[in-house]
């Protein structure tokens, strides 16, 4: 009797251990609170939903999806600290964090654990270091910017531009990129205004940009402070146009800014309005599980589990020393994974070439007036 | 020129919502020695209040009722007899600690039970310019700077000019005194805590258009009506609203001709200057305490 009970403990114990083993476990280090928690919120929405379908399929190989949420508190030494703890976990792939200041901090991490990162940052010199496992979702600022020069220059002929950038890594690399650009064309940069991550108060930043009278205004800061400089840039009445990226003409700014973000325009490697079925299919999904429209975070979130998915089923195991090997060069296309949303190529350095498009806020809404091809 | 007409009304405009805010220290700690460092928290708590009351269906001028009157009930009238009262017993400093722990607990309840993301809040004055001296400036300034103004000329008017004004002066001045010439100082008490909560909800209202309904807005905004109320005298009423308008003027000034990094060292080393050559304020009065 008491050898069965032992056998009946000893099985019981080994089919858990055995489904257990069977998960993935993927680990998230996000911004849930602070200042991106806009960001990480849609981030982890988006993980949340792609894992939710994966898992609801049958999942990777015919292994589970499991994924652990920590909060970075938007603070690099935060993100830091709960990167090195999801790591001891010994996770299949580290997803996060969003911010360009915490990728930049945590990315040596899991590289010397030689775990595959994939994230939110969009700081050109995030993938310029030499890191073979980190992997961006979105385009770096060496990407977009010069897109975004050329637009200022060519299509909304400014002859003068006064740039706005938030002082952090994120601003700082944008704002450099974007500088150099201008200069080249021959745009005259007027107004060079750093401004403070969480700042309130805008109206001395903005009684600048009027003085300095600018053909344009570059606004290029996080998504709260952008919708609060458009609604100083409409109280003081500047009426130059205002072109930024995807954090000038997020949903989540729409909402706040209100009437102030019509017509301001921007240009968006993703965007929940880009006229791509899939993508629409993808917003359906997220505001029907969330009861809110996502912006380019919550579809970051999603594609990057997917990434996970496409580049497992290319290596037919779940290896993950060969991970970020496979997933240089890999092209995805989204005929053949259609949670990849776009067609997408990865660089040997982990950023992404892909279609984009160029946006503008017409009545509180992203409307879509030129999509940009992929490069190659 | 245009420039710095442009900065003066803005920095006067968040000037005076920094004043309403100083006021209501210097109220709290004229009857009732009490230094409410969850001041700025109180600030942001209104706001959501009133947000709960929109979700839940009211349109915005009843939720501006209801949120005003709750804010009253929470801020004032709990906050004297669950916290104040019972640590009051205890001296200046514990009870200030509280207050702190009181601002770390608003914070956190908000972000936990509303969110930890900004939410949009609607502005009871629309946008839109009007020509004043040939600038064009924002109505939204005029209206926050009119209703500041308004809601502090009525509080003058209510210390100055009225018996109930009186009566509260002389519990603040000498509560004994008070007592035996038939003041009911208690009431007038509870009452200076009624008029703060009055005073933070009506700042909410006025500056959460602009600053976004956040649970952490509370932080920038406590700390600058502090230092106005420092800088202005902690024991005048106007000297806070002196101090307000000063604050919010040099924030400003500093964010254009410093520069923004260091336009929050600007008030703080302009609050040192003060402490050192005119510890009681600009248009404070001198007073001494037994230690």
């Amino acid at each position: 009797m008491k050898s069965t009970l032992l056998a009946g403990a000893l099985l019981a114990f080994a089919t858990a251990t055995s489904v257990h083993a069977q998960a993935i476990k993927l680990a998230d280090v996000a911004e849930l609170s602070g200042g991106g928690a806009t960001v990480g919120t849609n981030w982890k929405n988006g993980i949340d939903l792609a894992i939710e379908e994966i898992n609801a399929k049958g999942g990777v190989l015919g292994r589970k999806l499991e994924v652990t949420h920590a909060d970075s508190q938007s603070n690099p030494g935060v993100a830091r600290a709960q990167v090195q703890k999801a790591l001891d976990a010994e996770p299949y792939v580290l997803l996060g964090p969003g911010y360009s200041g915490s990728v930049k901090v945590t990315a040596p991490l899991a590289a010397e654990a030689g775990i595959a990162q994939i994230m939110g940052g969009e700081a050109a010199e995030l993938t310029q270091a030499g890191n073979k496992f980190l992997f961006r979702t979105s385009f770096g600022q060496q990407s977009s910017m010069p897109k975004v020069a050329k637009y200022i220059h060519d299509e909304m002929k400014a002859k003068t531009v006064a740039v706005v950038w938030v002082n952090n890594d994120f601003g700082r690399g944008g704002r450099d990129v974007v500088v150099k650009e201008l200069d080249r064309l021959g745009s005259k940069v007027v107004a060079d205004l750093s401004t403070e991550a969480g700042q309130a108060d805008f109206a001395a930043d903005v009684g600048k940009i009027k003085a300095a009278n600018p053909d344009a205004v570059f606004v290029y800061l996080n998504e709260e402070e952008s919708a609060r400089i458009l609604k100083e840039l409409k109280r003081q009445g500047v009426t130059a146009p205002l072109m930024g990226e995807t954090t000038l003409i997020g949903q989540k700014v729409i909402e706040l800014a209100g009437e102030a973000a019509n017509g301001a325009r921007g240009h968006v490697g993703l965007t929940t309005d880009a006229p791509v079925d899939l993508i629409k299919a993808f917003r359906e999904k997220f505001s029907k599980k969330y009861n809110y429209v996502p912006d380019h975070n919550g579809l970051k979130g999603y594609l990057a589990v997917y990434m996970v998915k496409a580049t497992t089923e290319k290596m037919g195991k779940v290896d993950p020393k060969k991970f970020a090997d496979t997933l240089h060069g890999l092209t995805i296309k989204a005929a053949d994974e259609p949670g990849i949303l776009m067609d997408v190529t990865f660089s040997d350095t982990g950023d992404i070439d892909r279609q984009s498009f160029l946006v503008e806020v017409v009545e509180g809404k992203q409307v879509v007036k030129q999509v940009l091809p992929k490069v190659k | 020129m245009s420039n710095l007409f442009d900065l003066l009304v803005a920095g006067l405009a968040t000037g005076a919502i920094y004043a309403l805010v100083a006021v209501g220290f210097t109220l709290l700690w004229q009857t009732s020695q009490t230094i409410n460092f969850a001041q700025g928290e109180f600030v942001m708590l209104p706001a959501f209040l009133m947000l709960a009351a929109m979700h839940a269906g009211a349109p915005f001028w009843l939720a501006i009722i209801l949120g005003i009157l709750l804010s009253m009930i929470l801020l004032g009238l709990a906050f004297k007899m669950l916290l104040v009262d019972p640590m009051m017993r205890h001296g200046v400093l514990p009870l200030a600690i509280a207050t702190m722990a009181l601002a770390i607990g608003i914070k956190e309840a908000v972000k936990q039970f509303f969110s930890a993301e900004a939410s949009p809040f609607p502005s009871i004055v629309p946008t839109g310019d009007i020509s004043i001296l040939g600038h064009a400036v924002s109505l939204q300034s005029i209206g926050v700077l009119g209703v500041a103004i308004l809601a502090v000329l009525g509080l003058t008017t209510l210390l100055n000019r009225t018996s109930l004004g009186h009566q509260m002066q002389a519990a603040a001045q000498n509560p004994t005194v008070a007592r035996i010439i038939g003041v009911p100082v208690e009431r007038m008490i509870l009452l200076t805590f009624l008029i703060n909560a009055f005073l933070v909800a009506l700042a909410s209202l006025l500056i959460t258009p602009i600053y976004l309904a956040k649970f952490s807005s509370g932080e920038v905004l406590g700390q600058a009506a502090f230092i106005a109320a420092i800088v202005g005298g902690f024991n005048q009423v106007r000297g806070a609203i002196a101090g307000g308008l000063l604050i919010g003027v040099l924030d400003n000034l500093a964010a254009a001709y410093v520069s923004t990094q260091y336009r929050a060292a600007v008030p703080m080393i302009f609050l040192i200057a003060v402490i050192l050559f005119r510890p009681q304020g600009l248009l404070g009065r001198a007073e001494e305490r037994t230690v």
